[in-house]
């Protein structure tokens, strides 16, 4: 067991090495800022931007299916007939749609600390904990965006008319059935352009983990910038690297829309 | 073989078995309950850690970094929806050199972080400081408050630029059309028909980007401008008290609710001439 874990380990290692496009043997650090300050390795601060980078590509990706699938519990329950249950979630979105990112983040940061603290503290264990950054500003992204995201979702829920699920149930589909194989494609294909959005700013609210320490993009180029005090150099990186990572996605984005609306385009 | 001589009568639909208790029901009351009894907790906890030596403290700082958040708010969506007005003639223009600037412009400042803006700003235009001293600017790039400023202004003009020229191209051609039938000149065109038409489509997305901006303007708070975040982190790192954070929270609440509702009715009174 151990030898298989270590060999996936390195096997992700060489993976993590080979196709990082900065710092890879065809890396955009390497071949061009080899002995600069943003070269790779001991002297140049390219291995640590590159870091950067995968954790704020990893904290996003991390937070997309949490905050997509909260958001779509909420849609649900939004436009259910239940007096109680769209009462209950619409303080949820009121409260997190209402906050700043940043307080919503310093809220579950320090809160979920003194909450385990003060459990740790009754159960007689007298030790500090630290709550991970990552998770905190995993939690507190998949929050905000969830109650985003359902605002989207329920006006896609809206876009489509009663008829498809009188008809889910004319052929016998029973109510599950029926959203999963009707009413969730032709939702994915409405909600799309508002969840890209979503994403997009989702990608810029990572920068805010910055400030509870995780070392994502701002953190290192931040660090470098006051080491080196080469700052304008160093947050131009940042924001070129957050241009790059805005660029991709919308390629990607629009690569899903068209494949959404593949049946659409051929009429 | 058998048939049916007669029909069988109609009878009216069984009576439907609704019960009392179910999934939605149980989980709708279930977190209502968990509200009220965080709502609960939370009143019971402010009250019972009410101390006055620290409102008198740290309550006049609360409201002195109120003032400094609702300044910088309104400061730069005023002065960049004045920038938005060239940004938007330029994206619009047909000139293929603004066209790409303005377009450039927006490109960047819609898709990187405004905290990474304002470090670029306040920290970055650092390293230039005997040109900026050169020039003279150098008091107005010293001050953390004057680059937050100087940074949510450049920000919000990008998006106040795609909201006018989203709104400006929802306007019919036919109303150009129609004015330039009438001979009226393009000016008076633009002024008096496409821009008020123009600004009622705008209304709702003005009012988001608003909101957006109360609540972005509180990472100028990492560049030690003590707005309303900021006056919190001061609070919570001279007693460690959560309770700071809270206090925030709540500010932060009524601010916006309280702004989205005003929206709504400035929204509904604009548009009264538009209800069917």
């Amino acid at each position: 067991m151990g030898g298989l874990s270590s060999a996936l380990g390195s096997i992700w290692d060489w993976i993590n090495y080979t196709f990082d496009p900065l710092c890879g043997p065809v890396g955009l650090f390497r071949l061009l800022a080899t002995d600069t300050l943003v070269g790779c390795g001991d002297t140049g601060w390219g291995d640590e931007i590159a870091f950067g980078v995968k954790v704020t590509i990893s904290l996003a990706l991390a937070t997309l299916p949490v905050g997509l699938a909260l958001g779509f519990l909420i849609a649900l329950a939004r436009q259910s007939g239940e007096w109680s249950l769209r009462a209950a979630t619409g303080v949820y979105t009121t409260i997190f749609r209402g906050l700043p990112e940043l307080l919503t983040l310093f809220i579950v940061y320090f809160g979920f600390q003194i909450l385990v603290q003060s459990v740790l503290t009754w159960l007689g264990i007298d030790q500090r904990v630290e709550i991970n950054a990552f998770v905190a500003g995993m939690i507190a992204l998949s929050v905000v965006f969830s109650s985003y995201a359902s605002e989207v979702l329920l006006s896609a829920f809206q876009a489509i008319p009663r008829g498809q699920y009188e008809a889910g149930s004319a052929v016998g589909l029973s109510r599950r059935k029926t959203m999963w194989l009707i009413i969730v494609p032709q939702l994915i294909r409405i909600a799309l352009p508002g969840l890209s959005n979503l994403w997009l700013v989702l990608l810029k609210d990572t920068a805010l983990v910055s400030v509870i320490g995780l070392a994502d993009i701002v953190r290192q180029t931040g660090v470098a910038a006051r080491v080196t005090k080469e700052a304008f150099m160093f947050y131009g990186i940042a924001c070129l690297l957050y241009l790059v990572l805005a660029t991709v996605s919308s390629i990607g984005l629009n690569a899903i829309a068209r494949w959404a609306n593949r049946a659409e385009a051929s009429r | 073989m058998t048939h049916a001589l007669e029909m069988i009568p109609a009878r009216p639909a069984p009576p439907v078995k609704a019960s009392r208790i179910n999934l939605a029901r149980v989980a709708g009351y279930g977190i209502l309950t968990l509200w009220a009894v965080l709502g609960l907790a939370l009143v019971w906890y402010l009250a019972s850690s009410w101390d006055p030596a620290k409102i008198e403290r740290y309550g006049w700082r609360y409201l002195d970094g109120l003032a400094t958040t609702l300044m910088l708010t309104f400061g730069s969506i005023t002065l960049g929806a004045l920038l938005s007005l060239p940004v938007t003639f330029a994206r619009m223009a047909r000139n293929p050199i603004l066209n790409t600037i303005a377009y450039a412009y927006v490109y960047v400042f819609r898709s990187t972080p405004m905290l990474l803006q304002i470090f670029l700003i306040y920290y970055g235009l650092g390293s230039f400081r005997p040109q900026i001293e050169a020039i003279g600017l150098w008091w107005f790039f010293r001050e953390a408050w004057y680059c937050a400023l100087f940074a949510m202004t450049l920000n919000t003009a990008a998006y106040q630029a795609e909201i006018l020229r989203g709104a400006i191209q929802s306007v019919p051609r036919g109303q150009t059309e129609g004015a330039k039938s009438l001979g009226l000149p393009t000016s008076i065109t633009f002024w008096k028909i496409i821009l008020p038409q123009a600004l009622i489509v705008a209304l709702r997305p003005y009012g988001n980007e608003i909101i957006f901006m109360i609540k972005g303007s509180a990472v100028v708070a990492v560049v030690t401008v003590l707005d309303l975040m900021g006056q919190t982190r001061y609070a919570f790192s001279r007693t460690f008290d959560y309770q700071t954070y809270l206090w925030a929270a709540i500010f932060y609440l009524a601010i916006v609710e309280a702004l989205r509702h005003a929206w709504g009715a400035i929204e509904a009174r604009l548009t009264r001439h538009l209800k069917r």
